[in-house]
């Protein structure tokens, strides 16, 4: 058991550091420690086509579908050293962390060969259709339908239903849609896994402005949306299994990457008490040398899994993750606020909007709620960690 | 970076797990725990020789098996998972490695192979008897040592003890004394840790030789420092073995008992409260194998790693043991239940090195925050 790295391991990061370095403080100067999710978009986009070029936009894929092949050591250099470097966060991680791990396991030959290069040169961003406002913790009981319909262009999948949730559709080429297509089914069954072209008369957005004043998330409504027959991702009927099988991979590297985030943000903190005195207080102490502490065991904990490879994923600690760091956070927030004191009520000018620290503290309140909710990550953890009788369902 | 067992160490890990499980269960631990000594002599040979845990955490030339404070982690987290009463953590975690960050080659070579083999069980006298951390021995310039130390975990059956006390001068000395010296009485206490019971030892007037000096002034009291941090770390494994032992006991009970007609294991009220108990429980042994890597890695990062596991571990234990008696019902409040031997264990650890008060105090001072303006 070790935590350290090997010499090839350290030259691999300083490869890295140089080449993001080089990159944010060059042409990208403009976009580096933004904070941002919605800023400087065309920046953005650009930025990923450079993570193309580059060869670093996916690097944990197989080198057959164009990624490196890194080990999971490499991807926690690259994501620490992301992080570090201060690059924006990436507008392609549904592509690239979801979309793409899912083609390449459940997709066809010509699937992956349609949509993988765009994907991996930043051509083409994704946004992800999952949840609806009668599917959220109970996601199965999705409603969107799907049917096959001869048209102009052939066969087709036609669409009708709302998705709601989805961030970056604006701005996004495809999004993934999960849908009933087997008349009359129920929950996990019938549905399926399709790949619809956002931009066409039968997609419609609308922004959800959130408690924080911004609109990062959309309402999807599909009402007659097109997308061709073999734009279906496994077996129809067979969407959830292909669902699943993508979530499965959103507990991998990536969580490495918001620590960094995390660990900015407990340092600005930091600078914050000592610059207005809380540092002085005892029990503010105490909390901030316990969110260091936490964050510190959040990494050893993504590594512990991550370090035992695939095939051991539903190890028991492989299900903390997601409210461990929703937890962690939204008591960081808690305490950025804490520490920031009375000014943190105040808005920074005339809009709704607020300093980086009480930021933190209204933004937290979505991390344990999406991605499944603190109590759902509970029974998930109870049921299938610990192996107790499962909820009864109605 | 392999944040997972070796085959070495999954090898240990399995071959530690399978002794406390034969000899570790709650009928022997109860009769041991009756016992004035407090622990089985021949289970002691056993682990010592038998199992070679002795030297686990030694250099091979003082008769140690090399498999670093990972494998002393090891050792520590599965005889905290059926709390093995024994001096193991005294003699091996704190005393043994006392003596080899503060002894000389000499004494080192002299002391440690008969701690490594059982033969001597030693224990490290530190702190005073009362509520603080400062050592409470005095040692003269006519090298007689007087005073008192506290908390000495089986201090009661020690050979040889590792005592820290001051010079006149207010510097730190660490001196290594036999516990039969004359002038050295040992008192054991009735404990609220029945399987690891405390004990106070006097020193009156007891009359060293230069020999039995480890070591003095700055270097004595880094030595110190340092001992205690890799007694933390170890300690941290026992919590988090603990705290999974007392939560897998909690999910057997309530998946087993039936009320309302349904095992209560099936109610949220319970099930989420030992999801929450289970992250506590992997983050606990994440925190243990961390701090016990950056150890062996000769990491600077040791203080902090120490602070970190000995915060979270012990709160962690703490809570679990607590959350144990309450999900039990009226049956985890009985004497006869074993909850509140890991409730009271747990108490004694999160208490024995500093609480974790202090050590979020510590990490405070390291990450930067100013205590004044």
């Amino acid at each position: 058991m070790r935590t350290g790295f090997t010499p090839e391991q350290e030259a691999f990061r300083r490869e890295v550091a140089e080449w993001l370095d080089d990159q944010l403080s060059g042409p990208f100067a403009s976009i580096r420690n933004l904070a941002s999710m919605s800023a400087m978009m065309p920046e953005r986009r650009e930025w990923e086509r450079a993570l193309g070029k580059g060869g670093w936009s996916a690097i944990g894929w197989p080198e057959e579908h164009g990624g490196r092949g890194a080990s999971i050591a490499e991807q926690v250099i690259f994501a620490e050293e992301y992080a570090r470097a201060g690059a924006p966060g990436r507008i392609g991680h549904i592509g690239v962390t979801l979309a793409g791990p899912t083609l390449i396991h459940f997709g066809t030959e010509e699937q992956k060969r349609r949509f993988l290069p765009a994907i991996l040169s930043g051509e083409e961003l994704w946004a992800q259709g999952y949840s609806e406002p009668n599917a959220g913790s109970d996601l199965a009981n999705i409603r969107t339908k799907a049917r096959l319909e001869d048209g102009p262009n052939g066969l087709e999948w036609v669409i009708e239903g709302q998705k709601i949730w989805t961030s970056l559709a604006q701005y996004a080429e495809w999004i993934f849609v999960l849908c009933r297509t087997e008349e009359g089914s129920q929950g996990p069954k019938g549905l399926s896994f399709l790949l619809v072209p956002l931009d066409q008369p039968g997609v419609t957005l609308r922004p959800i402005r959130q408690m924080t004043g911004d609109a990062e998330f959309n309402e999807t409504f599909f009402d007659g949306a097109r997308t061709a027959a073999a734009n279906v991702v496994g077996q129809p009927g067979e969407g959830w299994k292909v669902a699943m099988g993508l979530l499965s991979h959103e507990r991998g590297a990536s969580s490495l990457a918001i620590q960094m985030t995390f660990r900015n943000e407990l340092q600005k903190i930091i600078a914050a008490a000592n610059a207005n005195g809380a540092a002085r207080d005892p029990l503010i102490r105490q909390r901030i040398a316990t969110a260091h502490a936490g964050l510190k065991l959040m990494r050893f904990n993504a590594l512990r899994t991550l370090s035992k490879g695939d095939n051991e994923m539903l190890s028991r600690e492989s299900f903390i993750h997601k409210i461990y760091w929703g937890t962690w956070h939204k008591k960081l927030g808690e305490l950025a606020m804490d520490v920031v004191g009375a000014p943190g009520l105040i808005a920074e000018g005339d809009a709704y909007a607020f300093g980086e620290l009480p930021q933190i503290y209204l933004y937290t309140r979505s991390e344990t709620i999406h991605g499944g909710t603190n109590q759902i990550q509970r029974n998930i953890i109870a049921e299938r960690g610990l192996g107790l009788p499962r909820e009864p369902r109605g | 970076m392999q944040f997972t067992f070796s085959e070495d160490e999954t090898l240990l890990q399995q071959s530690v797990a399978g002794f406390c499980t034969t000899h570790g269960s709650s009928a022997s631990t109860r009769k041991v725990m009756e016992t004035e000594a407090g622990y089985d002599s021949a289970l002691w040979r056993a682990v010592m020789g038998e199992m070679g845990l002795g030297g686990i955490a030694l250099p091979a030339r003082h008769g140690g098996a090399e498999m670093g404070h990972v494998g002393l982690a090891i050792a520590m987290m599965e005889m905290g998972r059926v709390l093995l009463p024994s001096p193991y953590f005294s003699s091996v975690g704190m005393a043994a490695q006392a003596i080899l960050l503060g002894g000389t080659d000499a004494q080192r070579d002299a002391l440690l192979p008969s701690i490594a083999t059982g033969e001597c069980i030693a224990a490290l006298a530190w702190r005073g008897a009362g509520r603080g951390h400062e050592p409470d021995v005095r040692l003269d310039d006519a090298l007689r040592l007087n005073g008192v130390a506290g908390f000495v975990p089986f201090g009661h059956v020690a050979d040889l003890l590792v005592v820290a006390a001051r010079r006149e001068s207010g510097e730190i000395v660490l001196v290594a004394v036999r516990a039969n010296t004359p002038g050295v009485t040992i008192e054991r206490h009735v404990s609220l840790d029945l399987t690891r019971p405390l004990a106070t030892v006097r020193f009156a007037g007891v009359v060293l030789s230069q020999d039995d000096i480890l070591g003095s002034g700055e270097d004595a009291a880094a030595a110190l420092a340092r001992t205690l941090d890799l007694a933390r770390i170890a300690l941290a494994a026992e919590q988090a073995g603990g705290a999974e032992a007392v939560l897998d006991m909690t999910v057997a009970y309530t998946k087993d008992r039936v009320q309302f007609g349904r095992p209560i294991g099936s109610f949220q009220a319970l099930k989420h409260r030992m999801a929450d108990m289970m992250v506590e429980v992997e983050t606990a042994k994440t925190g243990a194998y961390y701090a016990a890597c950056i150890v062996d890695e000769g990491s600077d990062e040791l203080e902090e790693a120490a602070a970190i596991a000995a915060s979270y571990c012990g709160e962690a234990f703490m809570g679990c043991s607590g959350n144990a008696i309450q999900l039990h019902g009226g049956i985890g409040f009985t004497w006869e239940h074993d909850a509140h031997l890991y409730f009271k264990r747990a108490r004694a650890d999160a208490m024995l090195l500093g609480d974790a008060y202090s050590q979020r105090e510590r990490i405070a001072g390291m990450i930067g925050l100013e205590k004044v303006a």
